[in-house]
């Protein structure tokens, strides 16, 4: 790793409010395009939230292509009109956590078991292998992760219909 | 803590027999009756003897010589004391040696065990004392008031405000073995049986009203169930007998005492419905508060506590045998009392009904005593071993599983397997032999209710051919023995469930007992402002009967940084856990701003040291939560500065759930390097005054030690800082080298300094040196460093 541009980045940009010290495009490739205060530019920045979960409308970092933080962002919200929707369309395009609206049925309750649920992305299948799988990160807050990798969160198991808790309940 | 110490200084002219422990009072008033004006400056009490045989023994010091006194019938031996007297204390394996010296040679040794160190110490102190008071011109051999004062100096670094004599024992046993013998009730201990069952009694007082409330409800519903039997008899003498003598049923009166029997099983089951609910829920509360007490007061107390303990042992004590004593709670107990109040109001019943009957029917009980009596003492005695055994059997599955790489590295698991089936094999035949008592006991008992039945209805048969009772009579009294017999034997069995029970508390006592040899000060100092200024004062530790610190000195200057040198075993590790207060010295003192830290509350203290390890440890949870573990309320903002001044800020961000990514056991994969930012990050943000690197880069390569090594100079800015390394390029940051040798400090000074003076810490650097020369290839600096590390561990 090189070290010392990682220091210097990470003292780097920091974007707390109102005037942002950058611009951002997309170009041909579909890319987005950084342009800095100090004028240097950046293709293919992606944008990643810092607590995905825990608080996704406040911080977001722009990363270079070599995983470099180049701006950090504390509030997206204090972003203008312009940056922010091209970060939330990019953070849209790249972001998979669907959301459990509803359990429509079990195929077991030994795992591993079929789940055939409801998101806010729609109907969906999923393997569950192991009750390990579901974790909570709060409460009512629960991340379940299937066999391939995609995680799916439940923001609020209370809020979930009475059949579906039902069904929770015997993995938990 | 700053006591006053007694130590052994008695007035020197009071009369010597009078002032020794009083056990010795007597012995040496036998023994030494020519010894009478004794003048004892100071005495030790013994425990071996020359050839290290336990035998007691009392060494006394007067103005002119030693004394020793041996227990069982030896005539004193006094050794007169010159100018040119010493004394040499020496101590091996546990067993420690003092002799009395002159120029000449050796004049006398004694053996002890290191429970008396503490004591032969002061007695040497005291003997040294006594020695410059001779030495000194003006002096006639005794020490004068002041002289006699000043070891308090020293003495009272030792720590224990106890009297000469009883006292003694327990503060050596603190001292010596740490923690273990200090359990407070020694008495208790003794009684392990199901007396230890009623200290819950702590834990229960909260609930006394719902737990009087269920007494009430049982004392109810178990009169309800005893309504039944006796409507019997009027059923019988009334309408079944006359009937079979001609005269016709009363349908009226038939329907009155069957409703009667309806009602009576309808209250008794709501009754019962109700206390058992109610006596459930208290019990659930109770072994709940159980719990959490014994883990609350379990992380409470010192690592040295968690160093002699195995994790399954720990974890069946506070996990299952709290869940014994709450099953035993709601479910025996209850029963118990319940055949306790059936037993003695059916008693009361048969009585006032047929005395002479009554008295039949009661014989079988003295037999069940006595039977009950015999069985507990084998049945506690196999409880408590399979306890143990069963923790056994968990701690070969604590030890192994988060071993799991290095048994199949080494492909041991056969061998693992094995250990488990004998620990299994074990648990079988102590439940075997358990079994074999057990197993015989409930059918003994059945066997006497049995034959108790046939008495009754061999004497009853025999009462009504007499016509001194009704077939009416004959029937109750039939219908209640049946309830009455079976309720002994269930309260028989309850034996097995109390034993088990008893089993359990007294094993969660054993926690709840045990004091913290790191204890919190009484009164604590508040240190609100720390600058960071360590001072540490003649500090010897002892671990076990091994010595690891002997008199260290050091000090360190507030926004200094340190580093600890020294091959392994030196002690770097062990001054490192005393400034952080996880042991406490045997010996000496440890100030910070000039305050003892024993005097400061463990958590405000602790609050100031940001400790970075070898092996960071990650709690399960999400990224920032670990990040936040010293400081939970810590904000987002603050989180990201200390990752990002950890230089751990991108790698988060390039995970999938940045800063919400779970990590710890079951978690997201990191590497070395990756935990041991994401700790510095940790340390960072409780923006200690002391920072410790215990061995912060050693598991990591030297790529990523470098990107460590940046995170870390950001932590060490303005703070105390002590930093323990092998590889020691990686000191070079350091402001003084400390190179620790067997618990002492043989040099300190800056890399320069020592490499001029050629001594200890020179040595170890060419070490270092020649074995990157003897591996020409690679980069020569990375091969110094690895080898280096690999070599002194």
């Amino acid at each position: 790793m090189n070290a010392p541009t990682a220091s210097a980045r990470n003292e780097g940009n920091t974007v707390s409010a109102g005037v942002a010290p950058f611009s951002l495009s997309r170009d041909a490739f579909g890319r987005l395009v950084l342009r800095e205060a100090d004028g240097s530019i950046c293709a293919g920045v992606v944008p990643v939230r810092g607590f995905p979960i825990s608080a996704p409308d406040e911080s977001v970092s722009l990363l270079g292509p070599d995983g470099r933080e180049r701006v950090w962002i504390e509030r997206l919200s204090s972003l203008d009109d312009t940056p922010r929707v091209l970060i939330e369309e990019e953070l849209a395009a790249r972001e998979f956590v669907p959301q459990i609206r509803e359990i429509h049925s079990v195929s077991s309750f030994f795992t591993p078991c079929m789940w055939h649920v409801v998101t806010d992305r729609g109907e969906t299948h999923f393997v569950l292998r192991g009750e390990e799988a579901i974790r909570r990160l709060s409460r009512n807050m629960l991340l379940i992760a299937d066999e391939n990798g995609v995680h799916y969160l439940v923001r609020d198991v209370e809020a979930l219909d009475a059949a579906s808790r039902k069904l929770l309940d015997r993995f938990m | 803590m700053t006591t006053i110490p007694s130590a052994h200084l008695l007035p020197a002219a009071d009369p010597a027999v009078a002032l020794f422990p009083a056990e010795w009072r007597r012995e040496i008033g036998v023994q030494a009756p020519d010894a009478a004006p004794l003048e004892v400056l100071g005495w030790a009490e013994l425990d071996l003897d020359a050839r290290l045989q336990f035998r007691r023994g009392l060494l006394a010091l007067t103005s002119s010589a030693v004394w020793f006194f041996a227990a069982g019938g030896n005539e004193p031996a006094s050794y007169p004391l010159a100018a040119d007297s010493r004394l040499e204390l020496s101590d091996h394996g546990g067993v420690g040696t003092l002799q009395l010296c002159d120029d000449r040679g050796r004049v006398a040794s004694w053996r002890f065990t290191l429970a008396r160190m503490a004591a032969v110490q002061r007695f040497a102190e005291l003997f040294e004392h006594w020695r410059e008071a001779l030495s000194r011109p003006e002096a006639d051999g005794r020490a004068t008031a002041d002289e006699r004062n000043a070891p308090v100096a020293r003495e009272a670094r030792t720590e224990h405000a106890s009297p000469p004599g009883g006292d003694v024992e327990t503060a050596d046993a603190e001292t010596a073995g740490g923690e273990s013998g200090a359990v407070v009730d020694a008495g208790a201990e003794e009684r392990t049986s199901s007396w230890t069952l009623f200290r819950i009694w702590r834990f229960a007082r909260p609930y006394k009203r719902r737990l009087l409330a269920g007494f009430l409800l049982t004392l109810a519903s178990t009169g309800a169930t005893l309504v039944p039997p006796y409507l019997t008899m009027p059923l019988m003498d009334e309408v079944l007998i006359p009937f079979q003598n001609g005269v016709p049923i009363d349908p009226r009166l038939v329907a009155l005492y069957l409703s009667g029997l309806l009602a009576a099983a309808l209250v008794a089951w709501s009754l019962g419905w109700a206390r058992t609910y109610l006596l459930a829920l208290v019990s659930e509360r109770i072994g709940a508060d159980l719990r959490t007490a014994a883990y609350e007061h379990l992380l409470k107390l010192s690592l040295q506590y968690f160093g002699g303990k195995r994790t399954g042992d720990l974890m069946a004590r506070i996990g299952s045998e709290t869940d014994r004593i709450n099953v035993f709670l709601s479910l025996h107990l209850l029963d118990f009392a319940t055949d306790l109040l059936m037993i003695a109001m059916t008693a009361a019943i048969l009585v006032s009904i047929d005395p002479g009957l009554a008295l039949v029917t009661l014989m079988p009980l003295p037999l069940i005593v006595w039977l009950i009596h015999l069985v507990r003492e084998r049945l506690r005695h196999g409880f408590e071993k399979l306890d143990r055994i069963w923790a056994e059997v968990t701690s070969v599955l604590a030890d192994t599983i988060p071993g799991i790489r290095v048994v199949k590295a080494f492909a041991q698991e056969r061998r693992e397997a094995e250990r488990f089936r004998l620990a299994n094999e074990h648990n079988r035949l102590a439940n075997d032999r358990l079994n074999r008592t057990w197993s015989l006991f409930s059918p003994s008992v059945t066997l006497a209710t049995e034959v108790g039945l046939l008495v009754v209805w061999a004497f009853g048969i025999w009462q009504v051919a007499r016509g001194r009772i009704t077939v009416g009579v004959l029937t109750a009294f039939l219908a209640y023995i049946g309830r009455f017999y079976t309720r002994l034997d269930s309260m028989s069995r309850i034996v097995s469930h109390t034993q088990k029970a008893a089993a359990g508390a007294k094993r969660i006592f054993e926690i709840l007992d045990h004091v913290s040899s790191v204890p919190e000060a009484a009164n604590p100092v508040q240190l609100p402002q720390m600058k960071g200024r360590i001072e540490v004062r003649d500090v010897d530790f002892r671990y076990g009967n091994r010595a690891v610190l002997r008199g260290l000195t050091l000090d360190i200057a507030p926004g200094e940084m340190i580093g600890l040198v020294g091959a392994s075993g030196s002690g770097k590790s062990t001054l490192v856990n005393l400034i952080c207060r996880f042991y406490d010295p045997t010996d000496g003192e440890i100030r910070v701003d000039g305050v003892d830290i024993r005097s400061l509350r463990i958590a405000d203290y602790r609050r100031h040291i940001g400790l970075v390890l070898q092996e960071p440890f990650l709690f399960f949870g999400t990224i920032a939560e670990n990040i936040a573990y010293g400081r939970p309320e810590a904000s987002r903002a603050e989180i990201v500065a200390a990752a990002r001044a950890a230089h751990a800020h991108e790698f988060i961000l390039r995970l999938p759930h940045g800063y919400d990514s779970l990590v710890g056991e079951r978690g997201q994969a990191l590497s070395g390097g990756e935990r041991q930012r994401i700790s510095i990050a940790r340390a960072l943000l409780i923006d200690p005054r002391i920072l410790i690197l215990d061995e912060a880069t050693s598991s990591v390569d030297t790529a990523t030690e470098q990107e460590i090594q940046k995170a870390l100079d950001n932590l060490v800015q303005g703070r105390t800082t002590i930093a323990i390394a092998h590889r020691l390029s990686t000191l070079r940051k350091a402001d003084r080298l400390v190179v620790l040798d067997r618990g002492r400090v043989v040099e300190t000074g800056t890399h320069d300094d020592l490499m001029k003076r050629q001594g200890a810490y020179f040595e170890l650097y060419r070490a270092q040196q020649r074995r990157a020369e003897i591996e020409p290839s690679g980069n020569a600096d990375d091969r110094v460093e690895a080898l280096a590390a690999e070599a002194s561990e």
